[in-house]
């Protein structure tokens, strides 16, 4: 294999150089905790609060708002449960959709089995959610708004900022999910009237086990780990130093490079869309054609399924991601897929790839060569493909 | 994931496509599921002689259809209907546990096709 292009950063991204840099000497010189009255603990928390301070200027927070945890799924967790628990004598309703992260529907799911009601809202053919269906699906007993800022999978990019003004006005807590989002669409909390925001470093090149969640002062949610002080009694244990220093530092290049970065990505991705989709027939774009992640690419390739086509695609060097079942462990395709109205057969064929700053446009010039050559082959060994040239039906 | 075995017949399947006026025509599985399998043989007094396949699926679905039609080509047709699934597998390498399933498509797209075959010829 003489190369390898990584298009799989909706996954996971690399940790910048500048970024480990800033967290190495909190392995083994600055190494004191935080909570300690000596200059090793007092070292320790200079840089802990830097890295809160950092990681509110890119929310528009203020730093007592911020609350480091250990992923965007611990952050999903402690949102949902902790204002569902201490909201219980308000209401028992919860409003999400369809396609959230599992860290949502799953944490949701759990709370119907202790007795919480849930919406799952659905969504149109693009993945987005109605403002109008969030504003509809609020009673009086409705305690909390949770839809993710953009779809991990398709890369649509929902209508936060007026979800955000309804749950204000029927004064209902919203949560977003913004794992995805940080470093690909610019983020103020107050702007967008968020009560709750979820994040990852992971996902914009810091490292992986750290991330946070964003709590508007005020809002009614109990501690997620008990046993300790830190995190303003919040969230207990000793700090995960280094990585917290990580997630600041990588979280303030993100803003920083946004602009430059975005324009970058989306001019691959629509290189990337164009080429593929006028080189491959039976071919479909999932996701918003528009509001969607500079860097996703999510495509339906119809006759053939995802896995081969992913196995195909390694073997070639390029890395990236499907919704067929066959990549789940499960026998269903991707949840997301089958909610903006694919068929099973044609969810079973699709294909993400999520570009990053490390991509070149040789690289997007290798996919765009490589790729229709795989589909045709792998159409070559379909009984469908034979049988149904005309396209299978969308449900 | 897979073994050596599993990657070589994904990546050069023996035996792809489909034979004109076949004597025996087997199809299981369904899109939905993500796994179809179609199987067409040449048989001559009870031998099969020749076959071919073509298969919508995962990696591991190619790969024990092209296996499975390894495995059968030249065998009496009563032989051809004892080899199992497992037999697959085992030829294949083993298969992880989520893809065994990718080989009763297989034994059963065979099985389907030779009994295609010896319904026609009664």
């Amino acid at each position: 294999m003489e190369q390898r292009i990584y298009l799989d950063h909706a996954a996971t991204t690399y940790t910048k150089p500048e970024v480990l840099e800033e967290m190495l000497p909190y392995f083994t010189k600055a190494y004191g905790n935080p909570s300690s009255v000596h200059s090793f603990g007092r070292e320790a928390r200079r840089a802990l609060d830097k890295a809160r301070k950092r990681t509110a200027e890119a929310l528009k927070a203020d730093p007592v708002e911020i609350y480091f945890t250990s992923g965007g799924s611990e952050a999903d967790n402690w949102a949902i449960k902790g204002v569902a628990l201490a909201n219980k004598n308000k209401g028992d309703h919860i409003i999400t959709t369809s396609i959230e992260h599992p860290a949502v529907l799953d944490t949701c799911r759990y709370l119907e089995k202790e007795g919480f009601k849930v919406t799952y809202l659905p969504v149109d053919q693009y993945g987005m959610v109605s403002v109008k269906d969030v504003e509809k699906a609020i009673t009086d007993k409705t305690i909390l708004i949770s839809v993710m800022m953009a779809n991990n999978e398709i890369g649509t990019i929902q209508p936060i900022k007026e979800i955000g003004q309804i749950a204000k006005e029927h004064k209902v807590y919203f949560h977003t999910d913004a794992v995805q989002a940080i470093g690909s669409i610019p983020i103020d909390v107050n702007d967008l009237n968020v009560d709750l925001l979820s994040l990852s470093a992971h996902k914009f090149y810091g490292p992986n086990g750290v991330g946070a969640l964003y709590i508007r002062k005020g809002v009614k949610i109990g501690p997620y780990i008990h046993g300790g002080a830190q995190e303003r009694n919040k969230r207990a244990g000793t700090e995960n130093l280094a990585g917290i220093i990580g997630l600041g530092k990588a979280i303030e290049l993100a803003v920083e490079n946004m602009e430059k970065n975005n324009k970058k990505l989306i001019g691959m991705r629509d290189r990337l869309i164009k080429e593929i989709m006028s080189k491959v027939e039976y071919t479909r774009l999932n996701g918003h054609p528009e509001k969607r992640l500079p860097g996703n690419v999510n495509l339906s390739f119809e006759f053939i399924e995802g896995e081969a086509l992913l196995l195909s695609l390694d073997l070639k060097g390029i890395a990236g991601s499907s919704g067929s079942a066959c990549t789940s462990g499960s026998l269903d395709p991707s949840h997301v897929l089958l909610a903006i109205g694919l068929s099973h057969e044609i969810a079973h064929g699709s294909l993400r790839l999520t570009l990053g700053d490390d991509n070149t446009d040789q690289e997007i010039d290798y996919v765009i060569e490589v790729l229709p050559e795989i589909v045709n082959r792998l159409r070559e060994m379909s009984p469908l493909f034979a049988q149904d040239k005309g396209g299978l039906e969308y449900v | 994931m897979y073994s050596e075995q599993v990657m070589d017949h994904f990546t050069n399947p023996r035996n792809v496509g489909e034979i004109d006026n076949p004597d025996g025509v087997g199809q299981v599985g369904n899109a939905k599921c993500g796994d179809i399998m179609k199987v067409t043989l040449k048989i001559k007094d009870d031998i099969i002689e020749d076959v071919k396949f073509k298969t919508f699926g995962c990696g591991a679905a190619i790969a024990t259809s092209s296996m499975s039609t390894e495995l059968i080509k030249g065998k009496n047709i009563h032989e051809a209907l004892k080899i199992t699934n497992k037999a697959v597998a085992e030829a294949l390498g083993g298969l992880p546990p989520v893809k065994m399933h990718c080989s009763v498509l297989a034994e059963e797209a065979v099985k389907m096709a030779i009994e295609d075959y010896l319904s026609k010829q009664k």
